[in-house]
């Protein structure tokens, strides 16, 4: 390749304006383009799913949440998310990192097994596993119907509640494989939650 | 409905739709590289360009301009990060330190998109719509245009010239990429992902705590991140983020459109070489890698043989409940076989053997369908050594598609397959030998030598998912494996370039009764085990210290 002026800096010129060029088209016009009819057609979606109660936002029902008393520990009167190893920051998402077979996680799953398990007041070998694994997303909002049903009777314990009542609402707020057979069958920690506040206020 | 039975829907669904679009993906793609015309909006880009689309360039003009586009591209990109703090939309974060900017400048530029940061607390709006962004658009359009020069190179004869780079640049980008990528974006937002441009706004929960909840330009960014085979997440989590992928449906959506262009483009190189059939041999190569790979992550998912897993009760560290082992699978073999590297889960958290399959997918050259351009370029390289070493069998000179393969042909394509695993090993082996590997460990033992192996990997061969463990922001990693990025995209492209420019030259070889049949089951079979021995021969000692020992140590 001979290093003569022409055949370098004629393409490198070309180069310089091709990457303005598109980037006008790509880093401009595109994101604008998609974030118009994004925020005209679905303004909910677009702008991160925001969950009211008491005319407030109080999260988004994509972010899960902590759900911890004034001491920071889990509020008995509250369905619980997955563990996080992000303290549901969604500032700070990602995971623990740790292998399948990590000593450390060893530990972990150990402790978050006896954990659940006297927390619920049921044996460890109820515990399902969503309930003793960090996400991947360090901010899962959702757990599994099998966790959800675990919790049910602690929770209508602590808020005084009909147990059938609390476990209906975990049926209704139980959702299956999208389309039937896509991802994974789960249940909405904040919606479930939003859920049994109006039954205690009732 | 039993998760087995799930899974396999899933993946069956998945197949379905892929095939339902080869067919008018392919031959659109074929039209759009052979147009005689050009739109008006690419005449006024042209005319912006300063280029003739019509000129036509000859291997090396055509090289010049790839690397002088690319050059120009990482030099932009690293200014827009190192002056971020002085740009709108910054949402008051510094800049970026110097080597984390060079690493990630490479990264985008070489469609590998490994980071080193984390989205949402390094990275402003406008540095991410308006820099990167730009480049999942552009590095994959670059990825195109030499896997049309090759096949140029194959369709061709008696002329040196590959067509022009600028054109097919535009034409990639205007024609392919951006249109999909608009459709994808909207249906994503649809299903719940995110599209503004407001920055974090804080609200309090029903416990009285404060949470921060982000916003940005999500959905345009995941659309061609997957499309493009990037992988660049939005946010650190990247796909595995409830405003990056909602649930089940877009998590299929997203996997559609990482593998829709690469599992295409064969159909593409066999309309244009004048016989589809030429094509089918290669997608059925790159289908039963991929298959087998999906299969085995998913076997292995599912038992859980680690001992926290067991423990668990299952695989979910580092997965997202609305996925599952499934879906997450899926993803995971679907993202490292296509140099993508987003992720929907944490791949540090799978199985031993998990591990090591997903690796094994990318040191395969990612070619099983591997990424938008390069997984074509990168499988017709391997079709023309499998040809060579036939012919070798059968004592005759090796042709393909109508070509010799003389000395010079071959040589092209084995140094083309030998960059990325002198790359890999040798990186691998630096950061071991020197403390920079160990203190980055986030796991010791021989998952520890995975997190380095596949890093190594994954930067070499333009994937950019990681281990993610790794503590990877340190000068020596995001140095080498910038260094490992930049070579392992750009100097296999000499060579492909090279090797069009050589058989485009050539007369036509009539074929004969002794001609190798290389659209035959026979020939696909042949690619699929040229593919694996190659990688598998040079791998497997690596392999053994890493996954291997951890798999089967439990």
């Amino acid at each position: 390749m001979s290093l003569d002026l022409r055949t370098t800096v004629r393409p490198l010129l070309a180069a310089v304006r091709a990457v303005l060029v598109l980037t006008l088209l790509t880093g401009v016009a595109y994101p604008l383009l998609i974030t118009g009819v994004a925020q005209a057609a679905f303004p909910g979606h677009a702008n991160g799913s925001m969950a009211e109660a008491d005319g407030r936002e109080v999260g988004s029902a994509l972010i899960g949440q902590t759900w911890n008393d004034a001491d920071g520990d889990p509020d008995p009167h509250w369905f619980q998310p997955r563990p996080s190893h992000g303290g549901y920051d969604p500032l700070a998402t990602g995971s623990s990192q740790l292998g399948a077979s990590d000593p450390t996680l060893l530990g972990e799953v150990r402790e978050a097994r006896e954990q659940v398990a006297a927390f619920n007041g049921v044996s460890v070998d109820e515990v399902p596993r969503d309930a003793v694994t960090g996400s991947a997303s360090a901010i899962d909002p959702h757990i599994s119907p099998a966790y959800a049903r675990l919790q049910t009777d602690r929770v209508a314990e602590a808020n005084g509640l009909p147990r059938e009542d609390v476990a209906r609402l975990v049926e209704e707020h139980t959702r299956g494989r999208d389309l039937g057979f896509l991802g994974n069958e789960r249940v909405n920690v904040l919606e479930l939650n939003l859920a049994l506040r109006e039954l205690t206020a009732r | 409905m039993n998760h087995t039975l799930a899974d396999v829907l899933q993946i069956s669904a998945l197949i379905v739709a892929l095939a339902l679009v080869h067919r008018p993906l392919g031959d659109y793609m074929a039209a759009v590289y052979s147009s005689r015309t050009h739109l008006r909006a690419e005449r006024w880009v042209y005319r912006a360009i300063g280029a003739d689309p019509d000129a036509e360039m000859r291997w090396p003009s055509y090289l010049r301009a790839v690397l002088a586009f690319s050059a120009v591209g990482v030099l932009f990109l690293y200014a827009f990060q190192r002056l971020q703090d002085r740009l709108p939309l910054s949402l008051g974060f510094d800049p970026i330190p110097p080597d984390q900017a060079f690493n990630t400048a490479v990264s985008f530029v070489s469609n590998t998109n490994w980071q080193s940061y984390a989205g949402e607390s390094a990275m402003g709006h406008l540095v991410q719509a308006g820099g990167l962004a730009v480049q999942n658009f552009v590095s994959a359009a670059v990825g195109l245009a030499v896997a049309i020069a090759l096949v140029r190179g194959f369709a061709r004869f008696r002329t040196g010239e590959l067509g022009n780079f600028w054109s097919d640049l535009v034409r990639g980008t205007i024609r392919i990429l951006l249109p999909i990528a608009a459709l994808a974006a909207v249906v994503l937002v649809a299903l719940g992902a995110v599209q503004s441009f407001a920055g974090p706004q804080e609200v309090q929960t029903l416990t009285g705590a404060a949470q921060q909840i982000p916003g940005g330009p999500v959905a345009s960014q995941e659309a061609i991140k997957n499309l493009g085979t990037n992988g660049g997440g939005f946010y650190n989590a990247n796909s595995a983020h409830p405003f990056e992928n909602p649930g089940g449906l877009s998590n299929l959506l997203e996997i559609f459109l990482l593998l829709a262009i690469p599992f295409s483009m064969p159909r593409t190189f066999g309309r244009l070489v004048g016989n589809v059939k030429q094509g089918y041999a290669v997608v059925a190569a790159m289908g039963v890698i991929w298959l087998a790979g999906v299969i085995a992550v998913t076997v292995v998912e599912r038992q859980a043989p680690g001992t926290a897993s067991q423990l668990a009760g299952g695989s979910m560290e580092g997965k997202e409940q609305r996925f599952g082992e499934g879906a997450s699978s899926l993803f995971a073999v679907s993202t490292t076989m296509t140099s993508t590297g987003s992720v929907n889960s944490f791949h540090d958290s799978y199985q031993g053997l998990s591990g090591g399959v997903l690796i094994f997918g990318m040191v395969l050259g990612e070619v099983a369908p591997g990424g938008v351009g390069s997984g074509l370029y990168g499988m017709l390289i391997m079709a023309v050594i499998v040809v060579f070493i036939s012919g070798l069998m059968v004592g005759r000179t090796p042709e393909y598609l109508g070509k010799k393969l003389r000395p010079r042909e071959i040589k092209l394509a084995a140094c083309a397959i030998l960059i990325t695993p002198a790359l890999v090993l040798t990186g691998t082996a630096v950061a071991m030998a020197l403390p920079d590997g160990e203190e980055a460990m986030t796991n010791a033992g021989p998952h520890g030598f995975s997190e380095v192996l596949y890093a190594y990997a994954s930067a070499a061969n333009n994937n950019g998912s990681a281990f993610a463990g790794l503590g990877a922001d340190t000068g020596f990693f995001n140095t080498t494996l910038g260094f490992a990025m930049l070579l392992g995209r750009f100097l296999p492209m000499v060579f492909v370039l090279a090797l069009a420019g050589s058989l485009a030259q050539q007369q036509p070889v009539p074929v004969t009764a002794g001609t190798l049949r290389t659209h035959r089951p026979l020939f696909a079979g042949m690619l699929v085990a040229g593919t694996v021995v190659v990688a598998g021969l040079t791998f497997f000692p690596a392999l053994s210290l890493g996954p291997l020992a951890e798999g089967l140590a439990v």
